[in-house]
């Protein structure tokens, strides 16, 4: 297994982690359609609260992993309340404070955090195995999440809210129910990125994360979970192979470009509300049949 | 106080842009922030080229901001807005889209380093006013910023566009069957946004300096204002954009500079869960 050396082994691992988190915001923007700009800010809980247990309390990394799930819930849910009852584009504005102001509070308690400098010598506890392992069982969980009940009322909301509401459905706790479950998403992917860096600094988790994720999910389609990883797939590792002079920034530049075109000419995304398996042909109808239907039943209500 | 005062009107300046545009339109114009990005490197590359003049400047910048505005009118909303469908949030999202590209680019081309204004403009000393020392260009800001928003109010009070522009934000539809044309009145609209925005723009390059982000992050703030005072109403912009300025310089100087953005953040979602309308705002609806 020369094919497989550290460098590839490095790359898989991190697409695999971020993986994680796209998942979390495109069951929260793609399927709910609520704009979140705020969401490193969560990856940042998860994996300071993961790294000072691990590091101050002693506790087993899986468990710092886990309370870092829990904290970052606790948080989601805590801002949730209030915000989610805003509008989307107000909701838009105060996410983003939302992810400024939680890097603005790591990078101000000195004491604890270590401020800008950040942490190191949390615990290494990430490697391929556990991230892929952790990825199936994530997406297992949000294919379920999507075709439970709870999931189908998210498509109905981001159809349209009115008649999800004449439906029956109660939008508000739906909305802090999907952003609560993309908050503790993001939180393990952040703590696994701490752990597997074996550091953490508020400066991985800046605006500009937010931005990559929500990007990264608009492109892939907001309507489906396999556009969202494919584009997942393809984009995170991009900035590897394109070691150029301000890549980043070319990066980024072209990401807007296609956005602004994406949303123009095809606000769906690419995949569009369609969903794409390797498992065949079977599925892949069957996927199709599923979601015209939650949309129908959606437009049928209005 | 006046240092306050200043900074509010500048994001006065910006406030009036989203609330103008607000009011036609009903949707948040995340690109904005170019226009003021574009006003502060247009000025401050004019000024590497030529002597330092503060009146030269502000016609670059007014211009370069005015063109920007304008440009991403015509080349991505006039296309969305043909479509009747399409969501006001995916408007916004365009919008955002469209200030990412420019900010990256500018670091590309330009640089991700701050752009410094001449001293000339920057350092003019202070003057001596009941006991306290002000900057000069605190007051020459204030005073600016002050004209050509007295000039928009009476643009839009007394003009034959400005009959249109309170028209339309009643209805824009209804408008447009009066027999305005609505294509050129948005383009003009957009123009005077980007106008303020590129005033803002001088402003705070000669305050601070001209940076790749300087546009998104005082428009945080000029939203925030806008809200503060009531979306889509333009005294309520201007009252909210002084009251913030000055609420943010008191709590930079006494409390904690780094609380700043937070208490500014925080403002905002209380104002949008206390009072959606904000302080002047007409309709709550469909805000919350």
């Amino acid at each position: 297994m020369t094919i497989i050396n550290a460098y590839w082994t490095g790359i898989i691992t991190q697409t695999g982690i971020m993986l994680i988190a796209i998942i979390g915001v495109s069951l929260l923007t793609g399927f709910t359609g609520i704009f979140s700009m705020g969401h490193a800010g969560f990856m940042c809980v998860g994996a300071y609260v993961s790294a000072l247990l691990v590091k101050s309390c002693g506790l087993p990394i899986w468990v710092g992993i886990l309370c870092g799930m829990a904290a970052s819930m606790l948080f989601g849910l805590l801002i949730g309340l209030p915000t989610l009852r805003l509008r989307g584009d107000y909701f838009l504005i105060a996410s983003i404070g939302i992810g400024e102001a939680i890097r603005l509070i790591v990078e101000n308690t000195y004491d604890l955090t270590g401020g800008s400098t950040g942490m190191m010598d949390i615990g290494r506890f990430t490697s391929l195995p556990v991230v892929l392992l952790l990825d199936v069982l994530v997406i297992i969980f949000a294919v379920r999440f999507l075709k439970s009940k709870f999931g189908r009322n998210c498509v109905a909301i981001r159809e349209d809210e009115t008649a999800a509401i004449a439906m029956g459905i109660d939008v508000y706790r739906t909305k802090v129910l999907v952003f609560i479950i993309s908050c503790a998403l993001v939180a393990l992917s952040g703590a696994l990125l701490g752990h597997y860096l074996n550091y953490v600094n508020p400066k991985i988790f800046n605006a500009r994360k937010s931005s990559e994720l929500i990007m990264t999910v608009i492109m892939g389609g907001s309507g489906s979970l396999t556009g969202s990883i494919l584009a997942g797939l393809v984009l995170t590792p991009l900035p590897e192979f394109l070691r150029t002079e301000s890549a980043q920034e070319w990066r980024m530049a072209i990401y807007g470009i296609l956005i602004v075109l994406i949303i123009m000419f095809r606000p769906n995304g690419l995949m569009g509300n369609k969903e794409l398996t390797i498992a065949g042909i079977k599925r892949f109808f069957q996927r199709i049949r599923l979601l015209p239907a939650s949309r129908k039943s959606a437009k049928g209500k209005e | 106080m006046i240092n306050g005062l200043s900074i509010g009107s500048v994001y006065a300046l910006m406030a009036v842009g989203y609330s103008l545009i607000y009011s036609l339109l009903s949707f948040t114009n995340f690109a904005h922030a170019v226009a003021v990005t574009a006003g502060a490197y247009v000025s401050c590359y004019l000024f590497m080229y030529t002597q330092p003049n503060l009146l030269l400047g502000l016609v670059a910048s007014l211009l370069g901001g005015a063109l920007v505005s304008v440009l991403i009118e015509i080349l991505v909303y006039r296309n969305m807005l043909m479509k009747r469908n399409s969501k006001k949030l995916y408007l916004m999202i365009a919008g955002w889209g469209i200030s990412t590209v420019a900010e990256n680019l500018i670091i590309i081309f330009i640089s991700s380093i701050s752009q410094f204004y001449p001293s000339e403009l920057t350092s003019m000393g202070s003057i001596q006013l009941l006991g306290s020392s002000i900057g000069k260009v605190d007051v020459i800001i204030l005073v600016l910023s002050i004209l050509s928003m007295a000039a928009l109010q009476s643009y839009i009070s007394f003009s034959r566009d400005g009959l249109a522009i309170r028209g339309a934000s009643h209805n824009l539809q209804y408008a447009s069957l009066m027999g305005v044309n609505t294509d050129t009145l948005l383009i003009k609209v957009f123009a005077i946004a980007g106008v303020l925005a590129g005033i803002a723009g001088l402003f705070m390059g000669i305050k601070y300096t001209a940076y790749p982000t300087l546009g998104s992050v005082m428009t945080n703030k000029a939203f925030i204002s806008a809200v503060l005072g009531g979306l889509g109403s333009l005294p309520g912009a201007i009252a909210g954009a002084f009251l913030l300025g000055v609420i943010e310089v008191f709590v930079a100087g006494y409390i904690s500079s780094a609380l700043r953005d937070m208490i500014s953040f925080g403002i905002l979602i209380l104002v949008l869960i206390v009072r959606p309308s904000g302080l002047m705002g007409k309709s709550s609806e469909d805000k919350a």
